[in-house]
């Protein structure tokens, strides 16, 4: 007997098992490599981007992102592993190791990531003293700061004190006397500090002479003047003065110049060394030669 | 001639690129099933060393990644008789293809067994102008084959050099380089008709596929069936179909004859419809569940139901014995058996030296077909089951597969057609440049 309720079919089954001619296209696009990886993997992609892009064109989201990874960075900064607490100094005297501390003059303990060594160089080595400094952070929260300090050569003598200076003319420190280095030899005169190379060539020149050198003067900032004792004076040329001791040296060691009643020996001229005589040697000679002068004021 | 010859050129042009681009498809349409199946040919080395496969055939070139089979619509003996429905069938089978095997094809090589194949066997000779034989010496005796007159609208299939011979010597497979003063060569040309490849033709462009090479369904299934000395010794092939029955007739490893008989394993279906008065759809299940050709005192015993779906219950409680069943294929495969003997003895199969015969393709699976077939053509028949390729799924592996699996090894290995030959350059136009190469060889 027939139903008299409509009842639906249990299952729809489709008659036809042909893929419609839209449905077959569209499956032979989709397998196409480049079609296929554009939807699969490009698409995807293109809207990951795009929603990010959304998101952070918002000014306050774009603010928390920032806000999160400087807390990120400043949380992972104070970590104890990265503290410095304790600078060494080394490789310099007790003295200029307090002033190189006093220099440094960083708030310890702080991060090494806040520490800005090279700043700290630059002001350690603006001391006069110190030539070179290297700066180090090393394991254990410790800041080494190896300090190579600068060795005085001579001294030299200014209008407004003694200063030691190293041997490239730089100034290391000041010095109250002459005798508490009475070691090093003594410069003097305008522009002396920068000619100090040339002028400890001279002092290492000058052989036999060198216990009786007094010092150097530098003149008008252009050559230098050797100082004896008993006054006497040696006039260096302005270009080559170590061949001119040298020669001097050679007519010393030859006639036994320096020895005798000399006031200088000018030798800035290559041609002929001029020597001036003390003014009783002068009139001895002349006396000798029989030449009667006329001494006068004048 | 000329058209025909220019779109076969260009179908094999498309082989070649569709050989570089790694994928092709096979299609067989046939008359109750269409078989798509997809290769992937990347050389014989990557996949040698897998499951120790050696380069059988050269079928280790390509591996079956994808495979489909859809009932079929709309072909009736191998011909399409309902365009559009064909046209979805084959669209099924594709997408189910490429849905399998993950891959977009384009290039599509099909095979089908109707259309009316002829054979003609077409011999040529030339006086050789020096002794050795060069190409445009091959291509010139080609080009001398006398022609038959084929008949209205019908096109040429295959045409295939089967033989050369030099002087006296015959049996050359490549005659190239050899010397002597007469060459003469054996084709064999199978024409169809026209209209039914073009009906195909604008079925598949209808499924965006580009044709890259079209093949009879007897010669593939040839191919796949016959073992390789029943090719050299000499077989005949009978793939029987659906709705047409194949005939291929091989020597020497060339196929030598093809026809086909229009009657198959559907007229036996269409027998058991109308003798017991039920659908086609059930007498197919019974043919196919129950089907067999000899009947034994079991057989009486062995009841089938029916059914139906009438309301009557008398109608739809109806049960037959199997041997009612058997008395009404038996007649039905002998008649095609005997068809096929009379088509065998026309081409004079009786002549070869040896008379192997294969039965293949899905009528071939009925029980007891060989001891038939044995009373009916000759004492040496066996059943062939088609080669195994690599990747083909277990399902697609039976005799119904032999056209499909073939047309796979026809995809790798085509034979050399009249078309792959060079065109004679006499036969070029005046201005060619082909010809003024020519003149520069022969004159300097």
């Amino acid at each position: 007997m027939q139903s008299l309720i409509a009842r639906r079919p249990t299952s729809r089954v489709r008659k036809d098992p042909a893929p419609s001619k839209w449905a077959y296209r569209v499956q032979r696009w989709m397998l196409t490599p480049y079609v296929r990886g554009f939807v699969w993997k490009g698409i995807p992609t293109l809207v990951l981007l795009g929603a990010g892009a959304l998101w952070l064109s918002h000014e306050p989201n774009r603010q928390a992102v920032i806000g999160q990874l400087t807390h990120l960075r400043e949380e992972f900064e104070a970590r104890p592993e990265f503290r410095v607490s304790l600078a060494r100094v080394e490789g310099a005297s007790d003295d200029l190791a307090e002033a190189v501390r006093a220099k440094l003059a960083l708030p310890l303990p702080m991060s090494s990531f806040d520490i800005d060594l090279d700043a700290a160089r630059a002001r350690i080595e603006a001391l006069d003293a110190v030539q070179k400094a290297d700066l180090r952070v090393r394991s254990g929260g410790v800041l080494q700061v190896l300090i190579t300090e600068r060795v005085p050569v001579a001294v030299w003598r200014t209008e407004d004190g003694l200063t030691l200076v190293d041997e490239t003319g730089h100034r290391v420190a000041g010095l109250l006397a002459r005798a508490d280095r009475a070691d090093l030899p003594l410069i003097a005169g305008d522009g002396a500090d920068t000619a100090t190379p040339e002028a400890l060539d001279l002092i290492a020149a000058a052989g036999p002479l060198t216990p009786r050198i007094r010092g150097l003067i530098r003149i008008g900032d252009r050559r230098w003047d050797l100082v004896l004792d008993r006054n006497q004076r040696v006039l260096l040329p302005e270009k080559n003065p170590v061949q001119a001791l040298e020669r001097l040296l050679a007519l010393d060691h030859a006639q036994d110049l320096m020895n005798r009643d000399i006031l200088t020996v000018d030798l800035r001229s290559d041609h002929r060394p001029t020597l001036r005589l003390t003014p009783n040697a002068l009139a001895e000679i002349r006396r000798a030669q029989g030449l009667e002068t006329v001494e006068n004021e004048l | 001639m000329t058209d025909l010859y220019t779109s076969q050129r260009a179908m094999r042009n498309m082989r070649k690129a569709a050989m570089q681009r790694g994928v092709i498809a096979i299609l067989d349409v046939g008359t109750s099933k269409i078989a798509c199946l997809i290769l992937r040919f990347d050389g014989p080395d990557r996949l040698r060393e897998q499951d120790g496969v050696g380069p059988m055939a050269g079928q280790s070139q390509f591996r079956v990644i994808g495979a489909a089979t859809t009932r079929s619509r709309g072909v009736r003996f191998g011909e399409i008789a309902v365009m559009n429905e064909t046209e979805r069938a084959i669209r099924t089978a594709v997408q189910a293809a490429q849905k399998m095997a993950n891959v977009r094809v384009d290039h599509v090589i099909a095979c089908f067994s109707g259309a009316e194949p002829r054979s003609y066997g077409l011999a040529g000779e030339l006086d050789l102008q020096d002794s050795v034989v060069t190409e445009q010496d091959v291509s010139r005796v080609l080009a001398s084959c006398d022609v038959p007159d084929l008949g209205p609208g019908r096109e040429v299939l295959h045409a295939q050099p089967v033989n050369f011979a030099l002087d006296h010597r015959s049996g050359l497979g490549d005659p190239r380089g050899q010397i002597g003063h007469r060459l003469a060569v054996d084709m064999h040309l199978l024409s169809v008709d026209g209209d039914v490849v073009q009906n195909l033709l604008y079925c598949i462009k209808r499924c965006d596929l580009e044709l890259a090479g079209i093949a009879s369904s007897a010669y593939v299934s040839a191919i796949s069936s016959l073992v390789e000395d029943e090719q050299e010794l000499g077989a005949a092939c009978i793939d029987m179909g659906g709705g047409a029955t194949g005939i291929s007739i091989f020597m020497k490893k060339h196929m030598i004859y093809a026809d086909s008989v229009r009657m198959g394993g559907d007229h036996v279906t269409s027998d058991i419809s109308k003798g017991l008065q039920i659908p086609m759809a059930v007498a197919e299940r019974i043919k196919t569940r129950h089907g067999g050709l000899y009947a034994t005192g079991m057989d009486d015993r062995e009841m089938i139901d029916i059914g139906g779906d009438s309301g009557d219950w008398e109608k739809d409680r109806r049960q037959i014995s199997r041997t009612e069943l058997i008395g009404i294929m038996r007649p039905r495969v002998e008649e095609i058996l005997e068809e096929v003997r009379a088509t065998l003895d026309a081409a004079g199969f009786d002549t070869l030296p040896s008379q192997q015969i294969v039965l293949t393709g899905g009528g071939s699976q009925i029980p007891g077909l060989d001891g038939i077939a044995t009373r009916v053509l000759g004492q040496r028949v066996r059943l062939g089951r088609p080669l195994r390729v690599q990747g083909l799924p277990q399902a697609a592996t039976g005799a119904a597969f032999a056209s499909a699996v073939g047309l796979c090894l026809f995809a790798a290995h085509p034979q050399d057609e009249w078309w792959d030959f060079e065109i004679p350059a006499e036969r070029y136009p005046a201005r060619s440049l082909r010809r003024a190469v020519k003149w520069f060889k022969d004159n300097w």
